[in-house]
């Protein structure tokens, strides 16, 4: 380790270990040390992810490595817990579940539950050389299970909901030209706007799909829709990147606000 | 054994699950199903979880680049497991949830988990900040479309945004700032969604469909795995 290195970590590591003191002692609770702890180690990751700003470095790695560590153990945890003992374990003891204290479903086909325990034991034949290829039976219940549910699933909501919501009226409240023309309303839920709307909606979704269809070549009435599909698509885009850097840049004030509320306590 | 035993499994398995949406009795055998999958899914965190062990003690003995960040993994892995598997400093008893309060596993997830990862998503706003500087041109008429939208709809959210145009009288109101990006939101943004799901539902269904048929079996490796 070089000297400036040295110094940088010596540097930081007292600062921290003043700031877990300095919020021991200030900290109201049962455990006031253990709180201070917590939360100095909570701004102490936040800072060593944002100093990848600056460039990559051995405090970010360090966040970065225990970020997979326990990520990959907080969704072991939570499966276990969730999925085993809550699912698996009811159905297939009662003596285990009695254990485990939870409550034990009766059922004619339990002995079905051996099944995804076995397949289970043979997914983790992966991690063998030699049996590796024992995983594919596993692999192959969950690509038929996804691709089983998926069929129904995605025509139902993806296909016929999405088409049978394009089918609207484009007349909403539709009196006669007298009284369109009399009431003309620019307000966000108007007569005006609100058909307007629907217009767009049904031609957007129209255009977007032509835009999608590559048989046929792309000239004419249909080039022309086309083109208004990648309007349709651009402003899609467009809506969705603004949407997507504004939730980034609430996560990063929420973070902020941690830093400067939490751990500095400069703002109340 | 290697190829047709898991064909004959995923046509069985797709086939029982979608003939359980058109036949009522077979309800109950396809909920079954959908429980086998959540449990096998379990074995799969089990799986990655191995994988991670393996991958960083192999990369600890060989001394590879950056191994001493391993032990970081490691310990971080090994400490969360055993908080949440034997419910280290839960108040409760054993029936009592894994992510209650004063757990070991809890103070983890708070202090570690959460911390990183809102971090790691929030230090996404500075790289989308340099990528719409260059995305950001009008060049032509699809980025200007692009730009403005964007542009509307941040715009929209700010209070900045509702000051540029306060003064639009309230009969006009789609004109004020926030209201145009909630319209854009819902009318073409929606048109444009709604486009492309149905693009992805028919992708799904058609690939669900050679999936289960054996006609997609790139997910079986090759022969000699």
């Amino acid at each position: 380790m070089k000297k400036t290195s040295m110094v940088v970590f010596a540097t930081i590591a007292s600062l921290f270990l003043l700031s877990w003191i300095v919020k021991g002692m200030f900290s109201e609770g049962s455990s006031p040390y253990l709180d201070g702890f917590l939360v100095t180690l909570a701004a102490f990751l936040t800072l060593a992810i944002m100093s990848f700003l600056y460039k990559d470095n051995p405090y970010y790695k360090f966040a970065e490595h225990l970020f997979v560590g326990v990520s990959a153990a907080y969704a072991m945890c939570l499966g276990f817990w969730s999925t085993i003992v809550g699912n698996l374990i009811p159905r297939l003891s009662s003596t285990v579940s009695d254990f485990f204290q939870v409550n034990y479903i009766e059922g004619d086909y339990n002995i079905f539950f051996v099944i995804p325990i076995i397949f289970g034991i043979l997914l983790l034949m992966r991690l063998s050389p030699k049996a590796g290829w024992l995983s594919r039976w596993p692999l192959a219940f969950i690509v038929g299970t996804t691709a089983g549910l998926n069929f129904v699933r995605y025509l139902r909501s993806d296909f016929i909901n999405q088409i049978n919501s394009t089918i609207i009226p484009l007349l909403i409240d539709w009196n006669g030209f007298g009284d369109f023309f009399s009431n003309m309303n620019f307000s966000a839920t108007g007569q005006l706007v609100m058909m307007f709307s629907n217009l767009v909606i049904f031609v957007g979704v129209v255009c977007g799909i032509i835009y999608f269809y590559f048989s046929k070549e792309h000239t004419g009435w249909f080039g022309r829709a086309s083109k208004v599909g990648i309007w349709i698509l651009m402003i899609t885009f467009g809506a969705s990147f603004g949407y997507t850097v504004m939730g980034r840049i609430s996560l990063l004030v929420g973070r902020i606000t941690f830093l400067f509320k939490d751990w500095l306590e400069i703002i109340s | 054994m290697k190829r047709l035993v898991p064909l004959i499994i995923t046509f069985v398995v797709g086939t029982v699950l979608i003939l359980s949406v058109f036949i009522p009795p077979m309800e109950g055998l396809g909920e079954n199903f959908t429980l086998f999958f959540d449990i096998i899914a379990v074995f799969a965190f089990f799986l990655g979880g191995g994988n991670l062990v393996r991958v960083h003690f192999q990369k600890m003995s060989r001394k590879s680049d950056d191994w001493e960040f391993s032990i970081v993994t490691l310990v971080g892995f090994f400490v969360m497991l055993a908080a949440g598997l034997f419910k280290i400093g839960n108040p409760g008893d054993i029936a009592s949830s894994v992510t209650a309060d004063g757990s070991l596993f809890q103070a983890i997830y708070r202090s570690v988990f959460v911390p990183l990862s809102s971090t790691m998503y929030a230090l996404l706003a500075f790289f989308v900040a340099s990528a719409s500087y260059r995305a950001f041109r009008a060049k032509n008429r699809e980025a200007t479309l692009l730009l403005v939208a964007a542009f509307i709809i941040l715009l929209g959210s700010t209070p900045f945004g509702t000051m540029l145009t306060s003064w639009v009288p309230e009969s006009w109101s789609i004109f004020q700032i926030p209201n145009l990006a909630v319209w854009l939101m819902s009318s073409p943004n929606l048109a444009g969604q709604r486009a492309i799901i149905i693009g992805i539902g028919l992708g799904v269904v058609s690939i669900s469909l050679r999936l289960i048929l054996g006609l997609e079996r790139t997910y079986l490796g090759d022969d000699n795995a």
